[in-house]
């Protein structure tokens, strides 16, 4: 049971890797984020079975502060997408020397 | 609640350190007041400069059409007189008064008392490091006491001269400020008791010398002389500096008592500490004293004001080096090499330098080299072992040389007037412009002949009693007699030279025809009592300063007026506490020999040949100049060919100096600008910071603005991370 569940794990964080890595729509991006935070929410889970509660009282953590993040995140894109009229991350480059 | 002992310290203090009843009376309040004086002036100068400087630029802003109308416009700005001027009036030659009165009291007090070791007045701990220890300390003694009466005495008189000499300068206030800041550093030069303290008033009356030369700094050439001659004393204070140093590694203090005391003792007899020691003295001694090799400044320094070269450039600071020799009489007697050389030197520039005065037409040079000349004959005195003769000329050189340079001022200053007045444009200094200025300057031709007389060495003038006394000195002394014959020679030369080149000015100025014009010549006039009263004391000084250190056999004679002079041998005897331990060093080293001249004679013969060579010397350049037709300075200028070009160029030297050490200096400064600053110090600095830009550059490539990338480079780095976890 532990194995098919940190597979699946795996397989969730690394899709979600991969999506942070290629796409260019901020959106997108964010959703993989979540994507990876939920893999690793999993695992928790998964091991919490095993090793005690403590496992997923951090889920809860995570999930909480996911939640903060992707109000301040999206407050952030709408933002941008205010001034850019796009959320095609490419266009964003400012912030070099 | 008083407690008794508490209310006079210091002065129970004095009579325990002195033992002998001598008790100073307020001697540091003779330092004091020159340098309140100064502050006052120099309140006054800061005040006033303002207005100086207005003066200058609303002159130059005026845009006047003429030269005369220019003047003019100075003329009528100064006219008026304010606070500023009238104060240093009376403060300036107020505190000289104030410092001499002092002086002379405490001068009877050090007569009555038989004083033997000198008093040493400590004021405050200056420098208490772990191994040198320094304080503020000056020092009373028969030495410094006779330099104190010179200065303050000379020093107050010429304070009074140029009341009348400077009283139209803009500049009036700050020349005060710094000619009483000079005498403050001169007290403090002579009364030090240690070298350090010495050294402080050394290079303060350096300083006080550069400001006052350069004293009408607008003029690029006066400022230039202040600087060449700051530059020039700067290699004499290495001496002095190497000097101190040698003595404190050798005695471990830099006192004079502790040092005098522990040197027959400590320092081999002719060893090399003493001479290196004796050497780097005589080498700052050179440079203060405008000696050769270093004596290159001393004729530009007749840049500044007239009463400047008076008092520092004739009868106080450049007898520096004189004094530093007598008051180091013990290190030199010591080192018979180095008291040769400084005979030597001494000689050697005597002559030198009357040989240029022969053909100078600059009054102020003439009397330049004729101070160098006589300079020369006290740096004999001191390194034949005669001290007292080297003070005593130092002294009477002050009356007379101090006369000469003030009745030259005199003669400028009537001369600028006229020239001033008709608009010429000729040289106010240039002999050949004067002539004939005894039926418009009497006073002045008349104490000019009594100084001409003194130096020339005529009895009964001062400089026939000092002057012939250092050659009498001179001519056979040991160790090294041959040299001290061939001296002697070079001293009478010299001496006859100089009653030559003295007269010559004279004749010059103040006889025959006058060839300043004929609308300038109404204009000529006597200087006013502020100027001829100091001339008129300085005159009776330089007829009766002499008289205190006359020989007995020649007191005696007819010279003595058959003994009927008040005192005989009074000098040698009040300096004798102070040559004491120089004596006995000679005594017991060279054995009892008798100063003698070469080709025999006694005192008052050599008196008789003496001035009788200088009287034939007087008459015939008198005669010679008197028949001879002068053409004015335009008529004539400088000398083209020949010997006289020669010495008008006086002998090359600063061209010659120039050649062999300032172009080359100038040449590896403009080395080491283009080649080690701009190549080596400036391209090392300047590849560290292309490095530094470099790197910086090649780093800014990884920050690309693009979020992708930093999350690529991220999981990079997390992937790293992560396989050193798992290997």
């Amino acid at each position: 049971m532990l194995v098919e569940a940190l597979v699946l794990s795996a397989l969730l964080f690394v899709i979600g890797t991969v999506g942070v890595l290629v796409r260019r729509n901020a959106i997108i991006m964010f959703l993989s984020i979540e994507l990876m935070l939920n893999a690793v929410n999993l695992s928790f889970v998964a091991f919490s079975r095993y090793l005690g509660i403590e496992g997923q009282l951090y889920v809860f953590f995570v999930m909480t502060v996911a939640a903060a993040e992707a109000a301040v995140g999206l407050a952030i894109i709408i933002a941008v997408f205010r001034h850019y009229e796009t959320v095609n991350v490419d266009n964003f480059n400012l912030l070099k020397w | 609640m008083t407690e008794p002992s508490r209310i006079a310290p210091e002065a129970l203090e004095a009579v325990a350190q002195t033992g002998s009843g001598f008790n100073p009376l307020l001697p540091g309040l003779i330092l004091l007041l020159p340098l309140l004086g100064f502050l006052v002036n120099g309140i006054l100068a800061l005040i006033a400069g303002s207005r100086e400087g207005n003066v200058l630029r609303s002159a130059a802003l005026a845009e006047p059409d003429s030269e005369e109308e220019r003047v003019d416009l100075q003329h009528k700005e100064d006219a008026p007189r304010r606070a500023t001027h009238t104060l240093p009036t009376w403060v300036g030659p107020g505190v000289m008064l104030g410092a001499f009165i002092l002086t002379t009291l405490n001068f009877l007090r050090m007569l009555g008392s038989g004083l033997q070791d000198p008093t040493v007045i400590t004021y405050w701990s200056w420098m208490p490091t772990g191994t040198l220890a320094v304080d503020a300390a000056i020092q009373l003694d028969q030495l410094s006491m006779i330099m104190m009466m010179v200065i303050t005495g000379v020093g107050f008189l010429i304070h009074v001269f140029s009341v009348g000499y400077m009283k139209e300068d803009p500049g009036y206030p700050r020349y005060f400020a710094y000619l009483n800041l000079f005498v403050f550093f001169m007290l403090v030069l002579v009364t030090g008791a240690n070298f350090p303290v010495m050294f402080v008033g050394w290079e303060g009356v350096g300083l006080c010398s550069y400001l006052l030369i350069g004293f009408w700094f607008q003029d690029r050439e006066k400022a230039d002389a202040g600087k060449k001659a700051f530059i020039v004393n700067r290699v004499g204070d290495f001496g002095l500096l190497m000097a101190m140093f040698i003595l404190f590694a050798t005695f471990g203090t830099l006192n004079y008592q502790e040092i005098f005391a522990a040197a027959p003792t400590t320092l081999v007899y002719g060893g090399g500490v003493v001479t290196a020691i004796t050497l780097f003295l005589l080498l700052g001694a050179t440079g203060k004293s405008a000696q050769i090799p270093l004596f290159v400044w001393l004729p530009d320094a007749m840049a500044g004001p007239t009463p400047v070269s008076a008092l520092i450039h004739a009868a106080t600071m450049v007898t520096a080096g004189v004094y530093l020799v007598a008051r180091a009489s013990v290190l030199f007697a010591l080192a018979p090499v180095s008291a040769a050389a400084v005979a030597t030197i001494g000689a050697l520039t005597a002559l030198f330098a009357a040989t240029i005065a022969l053909k100078q037409y600059d009054i102020k040079k003439v009397l330049a080299y004729s101070t160098i000349s006589q300079l020369g004959f006290m740096f004999m005195a001191v390194g034949v072992g005669a001290y007292a003769a080297g003070v005593f000329h130092l002294m009477t050189h002050a009356f007379f040389k101090a006369l000469l340079f003030l009745g030259a001022g005199a003669v400028i200053h009537s001369m600028h007037h006229a020239l001033h007045a008709t608009h010429k444009d000729w040289d106010a200094q240039d002999m050949r412009n004067m002539g004939g200025l005894r039926r418009h300057m009497k006073w002045t031709w008349v104490f000019m002949w009594i100084a001409t007389l003194a130096i020339a060495g005529i009895w009964p003038f001062a400089g026939f009693f000092s002057k012939d006394e250092i050659i009498w000195y001179v001519g056979t002394s040991a160790p090294f007699g041959p040299l001290y014959a061939v001296l002697w020679g070079m001293a009478v030369v010299t001496a006859a030279l100089t009653a030559f080149y003295m007269a010559r000015m004279m004749i010059l100025t103040f006889h025959g025809p006058n060839r300043t014009g004929e609308a300038e010549g109404k204009h000529l006039h006597e200087a006013p009592l502020t100027m001829t009263i100091p001339l008129g004391i300085l005159a009776l000084l330089s007829i009766f300063g002499g008289w205190i250190n006359v020989p007995q056999s020649v007191r005696d004679s007819f010279f003595g007026g058959f003994g009927m002079l008040p005192m005989s041998s009074w000098l040698d005897e009040w300096m004798a506490p102070v040559t004491a331990a120089a004596d006995a060093i000679r005594l017991e080293q060279l054995g009892a020999y008798a100063y003698q001249s070469p080709v025999g004679g006694g005192h008052v013969t050599w008196g008789f040949i003496a001035t009788g060579l200088a009287m034939a010397v007087v008459l015939a350049a008198t005669w010679y100049f008197r028949s001879k037709d002068v053409p004015t300075a335009v008529e004539q200028g400088a000398p083209r060919s020949g010997f006289g070009k020669i010495l008008y160029n006086k002998w090359y030297v600063d061209e010659l100096y120039d050649r062999i050490i300032v172009r080359p200096v100038v040449g590896i400064s403009r080395f080491s600008w283009r080649v080690v600053d701009r190549v080596l110090i400036d391209g090392t600095v300047n590849a560290v910071g292309a490095v530094s830009k470099g790197t910086g550059w090649f780093g800014s490539l990884f920050q690309t603005g693009q979020l992708n990338t930093y999350a690529f480079i991220l999981a990079l780095g997390a992937l790293a991370l992560l396989g050193v976890l798992i290997f």
